[in-house]
C-alpha cells in the first residue's frame, strides 16, 4: 500500500519545525516514530500534505528525573523506555506498558510522545499517564505549556494539541515511598490493540490504606478513561480482597467499550473488572515491597 | 510531486537515489535497487517479512519511508553472506530446517542477528520474545528458536566465549 502524495521535511531544529507547522498549518502533521502515522496514510485512513519529521531534531529523547517529576522527551522510543534501569526500577507501571506496545520492532521506532499525541484510546500510554496524573508539555510558537492528562484527550483522535504544537514532554510526578504500579492487558496476540486494559498506580499510607490510586483503562470508550469514581471508593481504604473487587466493578461499570472482532460489550466489560483488579492487587503488592 | 535526492549505506555500500516523499523504504530495496531478499508480507506493520536494521536496530521496513533513512545505514539480509561464507544465523536456519515456505524467513534472519548482537547467550524465552514481531504462518516456531540457538552456539565458539 501506497499513502497519497505529501511533502516531507526533515527540520533540524524545533524552531525550524514549529515554523514549519504554522506555515502548513492543519495540511501539515508531526512525523514522530511513524508507526501509527504512517499504517493510517498507507491505509488511507488519513491524509497529509506535508509531514514534519521531527526523528532528525537533537534533544528529544531523554529520560531523567529533575525537580521530583520524571521527564520524558516526547519522541523517546517505547524501547528506551523498555530498557531504562531508572523506568524498570521506580517506575513499574511505565515499564509495564512499554513492554506491552505493539512488537519489539514497532517499539524501537514507536515513541512515547507519538502515542499520546495519536489520541487513540486503544493505545496503551494514555491509561497509564492517567494513572500517573502526569503533565503533557505542548511546544508551540509562543513556547511551552504543560496539560494536565486529564484536560489531554478531548474526543477519538482529539487532543488538546493545537496544529502547531509539538509535544515535546511528559511529566510524571515522581512517586514517594510505598507507591506501586502495574498495567495489566488482554490481547489477543502480540501486536493487537488491548481488549482490555488497566494501569493502576497507588501509594499506600503506613497503616496500609490506600492514600492516593490512580486507575486509567485502555479501549474502554471514546477517549482513554479515568476511573474516576473507583478511586474515590479505594482511597482511605484498607485494600482488602472485597474493596478491591468492588473498585473494579466500579471502574468496569465506567467503561463504554464498542463490540468488534476483540469480542462483545459485555465481555469486555468482564475483562476491565478482572484486569483492573489484577493491576490493583499487582501495584499494591510492588507498593508494599518499596 | 515532491523528490528528495537521498544516500543510503546498505550493507557497507554507498547508494544514492531520488526518491518521492511517499515512497516506503522496502520499496526503496526492493523496487529502485532490486533487492528482493526483503519481502513484503503483511504491509500493515504487522508480520515483520520486511525487517531490516537501520543503524543496527531492527525495524519494520515497510513503516518508514526511504527519505527517513538518509544518511543512514541499512542492513538486509543480502548483507549477512561474506565472501560466499554464510553468517552462522544462516547456517543456523538451514542446519535446524528454520523454514519451510521461508517468507518469514528474511526477517526472522535479520532479528535473530540483531539479538545476537547484544546476547550471545540468549534463552529461549529471549529468542521468543525478541522474535515475537515476527509472524511465521508455517508456525514453524520451534525449529526457528533452534536456528537461533545454533547461530548463537557457532557465535560463542567463535569468539571464544564459553557456552552456557
Amino acid at each position: 500500500m501506497i499513502p497519497a502524495s505529501f511533502d516531507y521535511h526533515a527540520p533540524q531544529s524545533l524552531e525550524e519545525a514549529l515554523a514549519l507547522l504554522q506555515q502548513h498549518g492543519d495540511e501539515a502533521k508531526v512525523l514522530s516514530g511513524g508507526q501509527s502515522l504512517l499504517p493510517l496514510l498507507k491505509l488511507r485512513l488519513g491524509a497529509a500534505g506535508h509531514l514534519v519529521d521531527i526523528g532528525r531534531i537533537p534533544g528529544l529523547e531523554y529520560i531523567k528525573e529533575e525537580d521530583g517529576v520524571l521527564r520524558i522527551g516526547g519522541r523517546t522510543r517505547e524501547s528506551a523506555l523498555e530498557h531504562s534501569d531508572l523506568v524498570r526500577t521506580k517506575y513499574p507501571l511505565l515499564a509495564d506498558t512499554a513492554a506491552v506496545i505493539a512488537d519489539p520492532l514497532v517499539r524501537n521506532l514507536a515513541t512515547v510522545g507519538g502515542n499520546l499525541a495519536h489520541g487513540d484510546p486503544a493505545n496503551d500510554h494514555p491509561a497509564t499517564m492517567l494513572a500517573y496524573r502526569a503533565e503533557v508539555v505542548a511546544t508551540g510558537p509562543n513556547g511551552a505549556r504543560a496539560i494536565p492528562i486529564d484536560d489531554f484527550f478531548l474526543g477519538l483522535f482529539a487532543t488538546a494539541l493545537q496544529p502547531e504544537e509539538i509535544l515535546t514532554e511528559i511529566r510524571i510526578p515522581q512517586p514517594p515511598p510505598r507507591s506501586g504500579g502495574a498495567y495489566v492487558k488482554l490481547e489477543r496476540k502480540v501486536g493487537d490493540f488491548a481488549t482490555a486494559a488497566a494501569a493502576v498506580q497507588v501509594t499506600l499510607a503506613a497503616s496500609g490504606e490506600v492514600e492516593r490510586v490512580g486507575i486509567g483503562l485502555t479501549n474502554a470508550g471514546p477517549t482513554p478513561l479515568r476511573a474516576a469514581e473507583a478511586e474515590r471508593f479505594l482511597t482511605g481504604k484498607s485494600p482488602t480482597d472485597d474493596v478491591i473487587a468492588e473498585a473494579a466493578r466500579l471502574a468496569a461499570s465506567a467503561a463504554t467499550p464498542s463490540a468488534d472482532r476483540r469480542g462483545a460489550v459485555e465481555y469486555k466489560r468482564q475483562m476491565a473488572r478482572v484486569l483492573t483488579a489484577r493491576a490493583i492487587k499487582k501495584a499494591i503488592q510492588r507498593a508494599r515491597e518499596h | 510531486m515532491a523528490t528528495h535526492k537521498i544516500q543510503v549505506k546498505i550493507n557497507g555500500t554507498e547508494h544514492s537515489a531520488e526518491v518521492e516523499s511517499r515512497l516506503l523504504l522496502v520499496h526503496l530495496l526492493r523496487e529502485k535497487l532490486s533487492m528482493t531478499g526483503t519481502h513484503i508480507g503483511c504491509d500493515t506493520t504487522h508480520c515483520g517479512a520486511c525487517t531490516v536494521l537501520l543503524d543496527g536496530v531492527p525495524v519494520k521496513s515497510c513503516t518508514v519511508l526511504a527519505v527517513q533513512a538518509d544518511g543512514r545505514e541499512v542492513m538486509t539480509v543480502e548483507g549477512l553472506e561474506k565472501d560466499g561464507q554464510l553468517h552462522p544465523i544462516q547456517e543456523g536456519f538451514w542446519q535446524e530446517h528454520g523454514l519451510q515456505c521461508g517468507y518469514c524467513t528474511p526477517g526472522m534472519m535479520m532479528t535473530g542477528y540483531a539479538l545476537l548482537e547484544k546476547n550471545t547467550d540468549p534463552s529461549e524465552a529471549d529468542i521468543r520474545q525478541a522474535i515475537s514481531g515476527n509472524l511465521c504462518r508455517c508456525t514453524g516456531y520451534v525449529n526457528i528458536v533452534k536456528s537461533v540457538q545454533h547461530a548463537a552456539a557457532k557465535l560463542r565458539e567463535s569468539t571464544g566465549t564459553a557456552a552456557g
